[in-house]
């Protein structure tokens, strides 16, 4: 019993000296009488979006602290920085925000406003600040982009920027494999086709299509959601109500058991708890053909600066093409290509003690000069027609997305319910993947629409 | 338990007062030493538990509407989580992850350790109890990290040792790597219990067994085991309960794939916080403290049985 007792002292010191060291990494706040104001958002420098990291860290918060000194009023302006998957960001912003705490000013993706703001966690500008409307920047945000920030007609916040989705394929596999090097496909059929030619290719995944709930929204938006819009439906049709297991959603399922059941798809990696970002890394290393992205992708995953998995020949070997319809002129609205698009948009808290101050925080970091810092050397397409105008025609991809995929694209509805259907969907097409029935599948989706809808499904 | 009527063996009924009261203190002076102590756990376990029964009758969620303004439901969420095909699958889940890496795993080879090392001495037996206490001292971050590289599909160690490139260990066998992984961590608590417990068996008994002509297993079962019981016991009930509770699998698979790791703890996490609904998570909270209670009971009717055998 002794040399257990003995054992045991040990072990507690051992706990409680790195209790105490862990005790000494935190503290430490501000006692210069400065007004404190925090900033939330998921990007971190070096990491997850680290431009926008660098930005807020370098440019925003020095410049604002002096123009607020000059006018006469100490401000410390302090980055909460966050580098995790978005679903991890939003519960734990969520948590803060409901204890009452949470930063003064946070980004928040265009789908959560909806149940952000029932809960009371963003208010309408107007609230803030009843002369928000003035503020210069409005009128170049375009109405569409605008929408992403609108909540029952009311602006919450400004929106950051926008993007669109485009089939990425490698054209060094692509020349391997006898394929073109402007490859645009115009059918289902054909992506197929060419993902049956890159499988003769040793160690290669022919495509890469998000399914399952570990990728999260990345599934629905990457996936789901522009083939549906290829197969001619909305999720959510106003005035009509939610998409059920419609002849659609069976398509859209049907391709994906196409992709996984031939083996053109790594089922397993789509259960991975890191899957897209293995996606993302396979995809630079050239074990990927095609993979269904965002600009985002362009700037930040195969960026040979800054990306998280860099690629060096990006601008010669990443090529880019429209997502087509199910077969030309089946898409949304009769067309023959779609996309998707989504947004972030940064808002006040209302429940900080300087939510005046920190919408003028937020005012300053949209200015123009602002976002043209954040820009930079590395374009990306922002909420203001004006810096898009003057730096976009340095990239062709996003010059691309700007010119040709914004205009055909449609969006996600902002309403409460939507992060649930969303995992319904991902839930689907997991269940495909697994080789599943698709039909089966979507009988079962609609089973949990009905719940969550409460019967709003469309006829 | 706290609740439990007094031992048979207890004192006599009318006994005088001053020999119960063995420390002196009288009534007074032991109300004030026990106090802080009640009002401690009155607010960080009483009001907490039902804080969750309380919120596990609501429909309170995350954000949106029921955010600000939850609505009273009820046993609508307990009858939810029964007839939730997640609920059942996960608390056969969590069974066997009990049953497979502690009851029988860390039990048993916890048990198997502290056996043949009963008469070591020296540098061996330092070194595997060091190698074993140190599984369990680690931080549960930095050990994930380790077994997610040890898993990994691509570079895996254990691929690489058994030449078996591309098998995702955490893909194919979730909760067998699970098992397996929550023995390597969590059998020092049992080795250490069962040395101690080894050590208060009289070396005269198991010699004149031997002498006797007993088999290994018959000192086992004969002379070993009845003089540990005990110590069985209170290690299975701990043991149990913590493995019951415990999170850590949710950092090497994150319930994943799909849910086929999806233990209670992590079906809890996820609903409550991924999903948003905090009220139904609440009641599942307390069906998981309903199912902790009845294990720690049967324990406890067991440990008392055999006092009652002792005497």
């Amino acid at each position: 019993m002794r040399v257990l007792t003995r054992r045991l002292v040990a072990l507690t010191g051992a706990l409680a000296l790195s209790g105490t060291v862990a005790a000494c990494g935190s503290g430490g706040d501000g006692d210069s009488g400065a007004i404190e104001l925090t900033i939330s958002m998921n990007a971190i420098a070096g990491g997850k979006n680290a431009v926008e990291a660098d930005w807020i860290e370098q440019w925003v918060i020095p410049r604002f602290e002096e123009e607020r000194a000059a006018a006469g009023v100490e401000v410390d302006v302090t980055f909460e920085p966050s580098g995790v998957d978005d679903e991890q960001y939003k519960s734990r912003l969520a948590l803060d925000l409901q204890s009452g705490a949470g930063p003064d000013l946070y980004t928040l993706d265009g789908i959560w406003l909806g149940e952000f703001a029932q809960a009371g966690y963003v208010e309408p500008l107007e609230r803030t600040d009843p002369d928000y409307a003035a503020w210069e920047g409005w009128e170049q945000i375009p109405e569409a982009v605008q929408a992403l920030a609108t909540f029952d007609g009311a602006r919450h916040g400004i929106p950051a920027g926008t993007d669109g989705r485009v089939l990425y394929f490698n054209r060094q596999l692509f020349a391997e494999a006898g394929l073109p090097a402007d490859w645009q496909p115009a059918s289902w059929d054909e992506i197929v086709e060419a993902a049956e030619v890159l499988a003769a290719l040793d160690g290669v995944t022919p495509i890469q299509l998000n399914a399952g709930t570990a990728m999260g929204e990345a599934t629905t938006m990457q996936g789901v959601l522009p083939l549906l819009a290829g197969a001619g439906e909305e999720i959510h049709t106003e005035g009509a109500g939610w998409t059920g297991d419609s002849a659609g959603l069976e398509r859209v399922l049907g391709l994906y058991a196409e992709i996984y059941g031939a083996g053109l798809g790594d089922r397993q990696l789509q259960q991975e708890t890191q899957g897209r970002d293995k996606s993302f890394e396979e995809f630079a290393a050239g074990k990927i053909g095609i993979l269904l992205e965002s600009d985002y992708f362009w700037r930040s995953v195969v960026n040979p600066a800054g990306g998280v998995a860099p690629m060096e020949d990006r601008d010669e070997n990443v090529g880019y093409a429209l997502i087509p319809a199910a077969e030309p002129g089946a898409g949304l609205g009769g067309s023959d290509h779609v996309s998707t698009s989504g947004g972030n948009v940064r808002v006040v808290n209302p429940a900080g003690d300087h939510s005046d101050l920190a919408w003028e925080l937020l005012a300053f970091m949209h200015s123009a000069e602002a976002v043209t810092a954040l820009v930079g050397d590395d374009p990306r397409i922002t909420a203001r027609a004006d810096v898009n105008e003057a730096l976009l025609g340095d990239d062709p991809m996003l010059t691309f997305v700007n010119e040709r995929v914004l205009p055909l694209t449609s969006y996600r509805p902002a309403l409460d319910v939507y992060p649930r259907v969303s995992v319904l969907l991902q839930e689907a097409t997991a269940a495909v993947v697994a080789g599943g029935d698709p039909a089966e599948a979507a009988a079962d989706y609609r089973e949990g629409l009905e719940e969550v809808v409460d019967g709003d499904i469309a006829p | 338990m706290a609740t439990s009527p007094p031992e048979p063996g207890g004192p006599p009924a009318g006994a005088a007062p001053r020999e119960r009261d063995a420390a002196g203190l009288g009534r007074l002076g032991a109300t004030a030493f026990v106090v802080p102590a009640l009002l401690l756990i009155a607010a960080f376990l009483v009001f907490p538990a039902l804080w969750t029964i309380y919120l596990g009758a609501t429909d309170y969620r995350l954000t949106g509407l029921a955010a600000v303004d939850p609505q009273f439901v009820g046993a609508e969420n307990v009858e939810r989580a029964l007839d939730d095909d997640g609920f059942t699958n996960s608390l056969g889940l969590t069974l066997q992850f009990v049953l497979g890496s502690a009851v029988i795993g860390q039990a048993g080879l916890g048990f198997a350790i502290a056996w043949v090392l009963r008469d070591r001495r020296g540098f061996g037996r330092r070194l595997i109890e060091a190698m074993v206490l140190l599984a369990w001292i680690l931080p549960s971050s930095v050990i994930a990290f380790l077994w997610i590289a040890l898993l990994d599909r691509d570079d895996g160690t254990l691929n690489a040792l058994l030449s078996t490139p591309g098998t995702a260990w955490l893909l194919e066998h979730p909760m067998l790597s699970l098992i397996v992984f929550n023995i390597w961590r969590g059998t020092a608590f049992s080795m250490m219990l069962y040395a101690a417990a080894l050590g208060n068996v009289p070396p005269s008994q198991l010699e004149t067994a031997r002498l006797a002509g007993a088999s290994s297993w018959q000192q086992l079962r004969d002379v070993v085991f009845p003089r540990i019981r005990g110590h069985v016991l209170t290690n299975l009930l701990l043991i149990s309960l913590w493995t019951f509770n415990d999170f850590t699998p949710f950092l090497l698979t994150g319930g994943g794939p799909e849910d086929r790791t999806e233990i209670m703890p992590v079906f809890i996490y996820e609903t409550a916080l991924f999903g948003g609904e905090l009220g139904f998570g609440a009641a599942i909270s307390v069906l998981m403290l309903l199912i902790n209670l009845v294990i720690a009971v049967v324990y406890a009717r067991l440990l008392r049985r055999r006092k009652d055998v002792d005497r």
